[in-house]
């Protein structure tokens, strides 16, 4: 299996990046080379082994259901690109 | 000698004696960073009025009397992916480039309470994602020993500023070996802590299965300390472990009779440089002469670690950087044309080459009709990894090995070609997908070079690993050498 331009193009879309045609074409190129590496996974039969998506022998982990204080509006807002009273301002997302 | 080079004991009795005060350490911190940092290039940003402050809070401290924290009075490095109230945090991308976070990393908030001194934070492969530092976004940092070679990564900043002395200690992170590596080319002591040892509250979140915070230091005692400081269950981080945190500084007798010492097969053998694989079996013969026996152990899955951790870290990776959108925080691109246009266009804008390469692998990993293949295969295997590890501790103590198969490369060297970059993390990864904690303490040199030995514990044996670590460094000093830089 190769990854095409236009698989790229289709993941970049995926993950909201915009990437130049040569940064498509070095994506598709390295990509392939780290896929073709990761193939080496199909030697090993892991039928049956369970997943291990974390190490420790936790889940869900639960905590009272007490009310707490939240940040201020103004700290929260600090580093806000756009703001507008007390919110995250962005485009027009409804025409 | 740099007051640097006394141990924490000595520097206490000092500061208690009034031979030496908080402000002394903090200015010397700051007079090597500038004397130094132009070439080494480990500072992103430094903390210089709160660090003075801070010393003279402490000096009034000292004055009045009365109990003092661990850390007393210490200047401390961090790196730049752990939070610190108004502090700039740029995590070494573009993308946080006026960055002030808003509270404290839990580690932040616990060095405080040990009374260490923050001096600035420290450079790094843009989220962590590099084994050189050449990733980051504000230049790369250069390793003290050989201002041509890098320092490794991606806490490259961190131990490149422990090995300079321009600071006493610094936190680093590690998800596929991001402490132990670096530790490893600069000469210093890394420690990456048992997963869920460390909160990772206010770590930026790289990969959230494997990433940890750990100290690194100029010894194993430091490394001690700093780990008791750091150390311990925290309810904001939910994968955080609820065990007692036993007394590190404890375990540093020096006796290591008994131990069973397997030594990592896999690690030794194709790629390793021969003088690195010298310096391991010179390793072992010391802790042979110690009283501690060694035998080979085989990890047979090792072969397979790299594309397993490559999968999962980036598929982590390409969810958990799906937050950096250009809404609440970090760059936003100039005139969006809508919703859909800022997001594609901050994220294009801010972030480097390999944060856009590991997203596009992890999102290609998760996407539609590929999850089985590789995602779900690449957490099956790390569960054979996991189980190699198991196996091997059934009958050892400890696992030994190289921290990675080269001393430190030159700048340049490896940019072109990511999958070589990624192998040089062969002996560290493995470690990190089963989680257990392991040390990297300086083992010679070779060419001029440190090189680093890797002592892997049980999960949260910390004690084992740090009393090994300890023993040899007290028998072989390694750990004292220190680069010519002027």
């Amino acid at each position: 299996m190769s990854i095409t331009i236009k698989d790229v193009e289709h993941v970049a879309n995926l993950a909201r990046l915009d990437l130049s045609d040569a940064e498509k074409e070095q994506f598709a190129g390295q990509l392939n080379a780290i896929l073709k590496y990761a193939e080496k996974l199909n030697e090993l039969d892991a039928d049956g082994i369970e997943p291990t998506s974390h190490v420790l022998p936790l889940a869900n982990v639960m905590r009272e259901d007490e009310v707490k204080p939240s940040w201020p509006i103004e700290k929260v807002l600090r580093n806000a690109p756009e703001e507008e009273e007390g919110q995250f301002k962005v485009p027009a997302v409804l025409e | 000698m740099s007051v640097f080079e006394l141990k924490l004991s000595e520097l206490h009795n000092r500061l208690k004696n009034k031979q030496l005060s908080v402000t002394e350490l903090v200015d010397h911190s700051f007079k090597r960073i500038s004397d130094t940092d132009g070439k080494i290039g480990a500072f992103l940003a430094l903390n210089e009025e709160g660090a003075r402050q801070q010393a003279q809070a402490l000096d009034a401290q000292l004055a009045a009397g009365g109990e003092r924290g661990l850390l007393f009075g210490v200047p401390a490095g961090i790196k730049d992916n752990i939070v610190t109230e108004g502090l700039r945090t740029t995590c070494g991308s573009k993308f946080l480039e006026n960055h002030d976070p808003i509270y404290d990393a839990t580690v932040v908030t616990k060095l405080r309470a040990a009374q260490a001194v923050t001096i600035g934070k420290l450079n790094m492969d843009e989220f962590a994602m590099g084994g050189s530092n050449e990733n980051s976004a504000y230049g790369p940092v250069r390793n003290p020993w050989d201002t041509e070679r890098v320092p490794g990564g991606s806490s490259g900043g961190s131990a490149a500023s422990v090995a300079a002395g321009q600071v006493y200690f610094s936190l680093g992170s590690d998800t596929g070996g991001s402490i132990r590596q670096p530790a490893a080319y600069c000469g210093v002591v890394g420690l990456k802590p048992t997963y869920g040892l460390v909160s990772r509250f206010g770590l930026v979140a790289f990969a959230s299965s494997l990433d940890q915070i750990g100290p690194i230091t100029k010894n194993v005692e430091d490394s001690a300390y700093v780990l008791q400081a750091i150390a311990g269950h925290d309810e904001r981080d939910t994968t955080s472990a609820n065990v007692n945190v036993p007394d590190y500084l404890s375990a540093l007798t020096g006796d290591v009779k008994g131990l069973r010492i397997g030594v990592a097969k896999e690690y030794l053998g194709q790629g390793i440089d021969p003088q690195v694989k010298e310096r391991v079996l010179e390793a072992l013969k010391v802790f042979e002469s110690m009283g501690a026996t060694w035998e080979e152990v085989s990890l047979p899955h090792t072969d397979y670690a790299i594309a397993t951790y490559y999968l999962l870290a980036s598929s982590e990776a390409s969810s958990n950087l799906a937050r950096f959108d250009g809404v609440r925080y970090g760059v936003r691109a100039d005139n969006p044309a809508n919703l859909l246009d800022l997001y594609r266009r901050s994220r294009s804008e801010g972030f480097g080459p390999e944060v856009k390469r590991r997203i596009m692998l992890g999102t290609y990993a998760l996407s539609s009709g590929y999850y089985d293949a590789y995602y779900k295969k690449a957490q099956q295997v790390r569960t054979l990894i996991k189980r190699d590890f198991d196996q091997a501790f059934e009958k050892f103590d400890l696992i030994i090995g190289p921290t990675a198969p080269t001393p430190a490369f030159k700048l340049g060297e490896q940019v072109g070609d990511p999958l070589t970059m990624y192998l040089n993390d062969i002996c560290t990864i493995p470690v990190s997908l089963a989680g257990v904690p392991a040390i990297s303490i300086p083992c010679g040199m070779a060419d001029g070079l440190p090189v680093g030995l890797q002592i892997i514990g049980k999960p949260f044996d910390e004690s084992t690993v740090l009393r090994a670590a300890h023993a040899f460094e007290s028998q072989t000093g390694f750990h004292d050498l220190r680069p010519a830089l002027s």
